[in-house]
């Protein structure tokens, strides 16, 4: 019987196909998708967003520092890390908004504190239990015939997702997903914490399993690498009837104390090619318009390089956000590198709390104030 | 007096409970937290045990060596990290195949470590220590370096944290894990000096940057012997110069900083509270803690005293902390294997599965090791959870089924699993020497419940017998937890 129900879900996947494909793009959903991008570990914002005509740059940075002749201009001021020169048409075509100096006061330099601070949108010295998504989502949840609030890709924690009152799941490919969703179909109630905490996935499980589709193929190819098989994960979603208000991927390890340079590149290089795939794929599902795809991580890195050939953990960062409605352009300040701190890292520009109240307010139209704990500017990238 | 009476009252139950026979759910709480699973038989040798008993046999059968023999290439020269840069293309690829191949048999080496070994609690605390010292082979490249420190964990997994601290700061893997092998005192590199007070000993928010900044400092020189992979300290890197780390001033090398750590009374609670996680439940009593803590650093930080108090006190035993740990996914492998009786020959799907479950030995996912606890759980962790169960008790069924169930091929690397496609392939087609074998059970319906499960089963077992009645209870929520 079980068995019926797999041959079942892909014979509705095809019909969906069928159904959708040539017709139009997927029926506009009710709510906009967030792709969020997390750059584990910690990005070295000054190396992907580089303040070229500033001496100080290359002051702290002598074996770091990238030259001048191979970044890519975007302005006077700032340009790109070489590996992301694949995003500069979306650049030239005002769908990327770059974001300089994202943080928050008082920063914590420990990966494990920051990105809970990060992940739960709290203050420095404030410790919460539940992800900023999953907040938002409890106040003003997803459609209900949605597939689910939110996605997490891969093998990884729940992130700003975790927590109670929202309708998430973690998937590594659809496929895969509802040929074992079948096996999740258990029911009742535990007073054990940990068997409700299964219980309550395999609800989510079974919930999703049948507004979910898999099978779209895209014209598009994605690069072969980690984040690559994220990006066409994070397409499929995507292009689900059924609709999600978030997929969240993730790319790195971006810790990158030591031998820095080539590490660096190639990750940006996976992450550029990631997006440029991710845009292509959601161009032909129609949903480019209806998406926005936002990188935020735990930190950035020390503007000094080490002496081991990389960067220890720093501040504020600059962060990336891409779509057909974003409207693209500088936004933020660039780093202060004559007023860095006692720590040698410089100062935020725009809270991360800002970042956020960015997607919450304009994107959503879910009231920021009430999730963040407080009054954060927008910021108008969307 | 009401109060005195009834605290007489459960001091006298306690007593009672420490001098009675453990029983057979007793015993099979026991080797099921102490260990990966438990045969039928194991549990009934320990059933007629009293609990200071129980526990005494198994701290003293603790062991500092494996019985099996490692991998040969352990004992093959070292490959200097340098030399690779000389290497063609093709050598250099030839080179990295290899290194996985190692990485796998490294891996497969220490899973059936787990099972076969006549003290499970040695490798379930060696696992713990490499979930808190957590270093993993994807920056170490060496299986090599990870074995050796494979090596140190489990010499000292019940032996003294002290020594495994000091140790583990000039262990060479940890020692290109968190980079310390090139910090230098022109400009230090800060990596191992924070990680070593917020995740090896002090905790977050019981030092400050200043704190890490001096310490790294004092970390300057422990470097590697580029030819051998062994320590070197290289005094032309270190900073012999004043430097002052959590209010101690002097010239501070690494292992007056270690020292200091394990002089300040967060070190001791911080490892107390991990070790109640691992062993007891979720929620740390405080004040138990605080007491354990101070055990430990009067015992000099040697782990046996802790670990009798620990696995003899009532906490341990309390019928309100039973099943309320999900289980790793290191723990549901082996200890599914080990339960029911499975020895397989190739440990390399044991391996897979491991990783696909989300906890990939030698391969943590960052320094601060796996995250656990119902972290374990999400809906993809638990669908391979549900499938890897599946396969293994699948057995009585036709052929035709597990073709059936195959014909869908998984699209090329799901993000973030290692080797997704082959353990597909390995689930479909490998698995025929994993299968169980229902003779090897119980009879008695109520004892194979007792056997597989930590707490009553979600679903109804009624009236299932032998293979039906495990494959249910292997299917159900409750089999998760431990």
């Amino acid at each position: 019987m079980t068995f019926d129900r797999r041959r079942f879900l892909q014979a509705a996947s095809l019909a969906a196909l069928a159904a959708t494909v040539r017709i139009a793009p997927a029926a506009e959903p009710r709510r906009k998708l967030l792709v969020l991008v997390e750059l584990k570990g910690g990005n070295d914002g000054l190396n992907t967003v580089i303040p070229y005509a500033d001496p100080q740059y290359t002051a702290l940075r002598p074996r770091l520092a990238i030259p001048r002749d191979q970044v890519v201009q975007l302005t006077e001021q700032a340009a790109l890390h070489p590996s992301l020169a694949p995003l500069k048409a979306a650049w030239d075509r005002k769908e990327l908004a770059v974001v300089q100096g994202v943080g928050y006061p008082r920063p914590n330099l420990s990966h494990f504190r920051s990105i809970e601070i990060w992940d739960t949108a709290s203050a420095s010295d404030e410790y919460l239990e539940q992800g900023w998504l999953a907040r938002a989502f409890a106040l003003s949840p997803s459609p209900a015939d949605f597939a689910a609030d939110g996605v997490v890709v891969g093998p990884n924690a729940m992130g700003p997702l975790s927590g109670n009152g929202v309708r998430a799941i973690a998937l590594s490919n659809p496929e895969q997903f509802l040929r074992n969703a079948r096996l999740a179909h258990d029911e009742g109630r535990a007073a054990n914490a940990a068997l409700a905490h299964i219980l309550a996935v395999e609800r989510d499980v079974t919930l999703s399993a049948q507004r979910l589709r898999a099978g779209r193929t895209f014209a598009t190819e994605f690069p072969r690498s980690a984040f690559g098989n994220s990006a066409s994960t994070a397409a499929q979603l995507a292009a689900n009837e059924a609709g999600i208000s978030v997929v969240r991927v993730s790319v790195g390890s971006f810790d990158t104390h030591a031998n820095q340079l080539g590490t660096h590149a190639n990750l940006l290089k996976q992450l550029a090619e990631g997006l440029v795939a991710l845009r292509g794929a959601l161009i032909e599902a129609g949903r480019w318009d209806s998406t926005v795809v936002a990188t935020y991580a735990e930190f950035g890195r020390r503007p000094r390089e080490n002496q081991s050939g990389g960067t220890d953990h720093g501040t504020a960062a600059s962060h990336l956000v891409l779509g057909g409605a974003v409207k693209g352009g500088l936004y933020g300040a660039a780093p202060a590198l004559d007023r860095l701190d006692a720590n040698g890292n410089p100062p935020f520009a725009i809270d991360f709390r800002a970042y956020y109240a960015s997607f919450l307010d304009r994107w959503w139209g879910i009231d920021s104030r009430a999730v963040l704990g407080g009054k954060y500017s927008a910021v108008g990238f969307v | 007096m009401k109060k005195i009476a009834t605290l007489l009252a459960l001091a006298a139950c306690a007593a009672t409970a420490q001098a009675a026979p453990i029983g057979y759910e007793g015993a099979r709480h026991l080797l099921n937290r102490v260990g990966f699973g438990a045969t039928d038989a194991e549990v009934v040798a320990f059933a007629p045990l009293e609990r200071d008993a129980a526990v005494d046999r198994i701290l003293g059968g603790a062991r500092t060596e494996p019985v099996h023999a490692p991998p040969a290439f352990v004992d093959e020269p070292f490959t200097p990290f340098y030399k690779l840069k000389s290497l063609s293309a093709d050598e250099r690829m030839a080179y990295q195949r290899k290194r996985v191949q190692e990485g796998f048999e490294l891996r497969g080496w220490w899973l059936r470590e787990m099972l076969d070994t006549p003290s499970p609690l040695s490798e379930r605390m060696t696992l713990f220590w490499h979930n808190h010292f957590a270093t993993s082979q994807q920056k170490v490249r060496s299986p090599q370096l990870m074995y050796r420190q494979n090596v140190l964990l489990r010499r000292e997994a019940l032996g003294n944290f002290g020594a495994l601290l000091h140790q583990i700061g000039k262990d060479p893997a940890m020692l290109v894990w968190l980079d310390n092998a090139g910090n230098r005192r022109q400009a230090p590199n800060e990596n191992f000096a924070r990680e070593v007070m917020e995740l090896f000993t002090l905790g977050e928010g019981h030092y400050g940057e200043s704190d890490v900044k001096e310490a790294a400092r004092a970390f300057t020189g422990w470097s590697l012997d580029r030819e051998t992979g062994t320590y070197v300290f290289r005094p032309a890197f270190h900073d012999f110069g004043e430097k002052t780390v959590l209010g101690r001033t002097g010239r501070l090398d690494g292992d007056d900083v270690i020292d200091i750590l394990l002089a300040r009374p967060e070190t001791a609670r911080f490892v107390v509270a991990k070790l109640w996680r691992e062993f007891i439940s979720p929620q740390p009593d405080p004040d138990l803690v605080a007491r354990w803590a101070a055990l430990l650093r009067d015992a000099r930080y040697e782990m046996k005293p802790l670990m009798r108090a620990m696995l003899t006190s009532d906490a341990f035993w309390s019928p309100g902390n039973r099943a309320t740990l999900v289980k790793s996914p290191v723990v549901l492998v082996v200890g599914t294997l080990r339960t029911f009786d499975i020895h397989p020959f190739d440990m390399r799907p044991a391996v897979f599965a491991c990783a696909a479950l989300g906890q990939n030995p030698m391969a943590p996912p960052n320094v601060k090791g796996w995250p656990g606890g119902d972290a374990w759980i999400t809906s993809a962790t638990l669908l391979a959870r549900k499938q890897w169960i599946d396969r293994v008790f699948r057995g009585a069924e036709p052929p035709a089924m597990l073709m059936a169930v195959g014909d869908a091929p998984a699209k090329p690397g799901a993000a973030g699993v290692p080797g997704e496609q082959r353990y597909q392939r390995m689930l479909e087609r490998g698995m025929s020497e994993y299968a169980f074998d229902p003779s090897k059970l119980p009879h008695d319906a109520a004892r194979v419940r007792a056997l597989v499960l930590a707490t009553a089963p979600v679903n109804p077992t009624e009236g299932l017998q032998g293979a039906d009645l495990a494959r249910a209870l292997v299917a159900d929520p409750a089999y998760q937890l431990q």
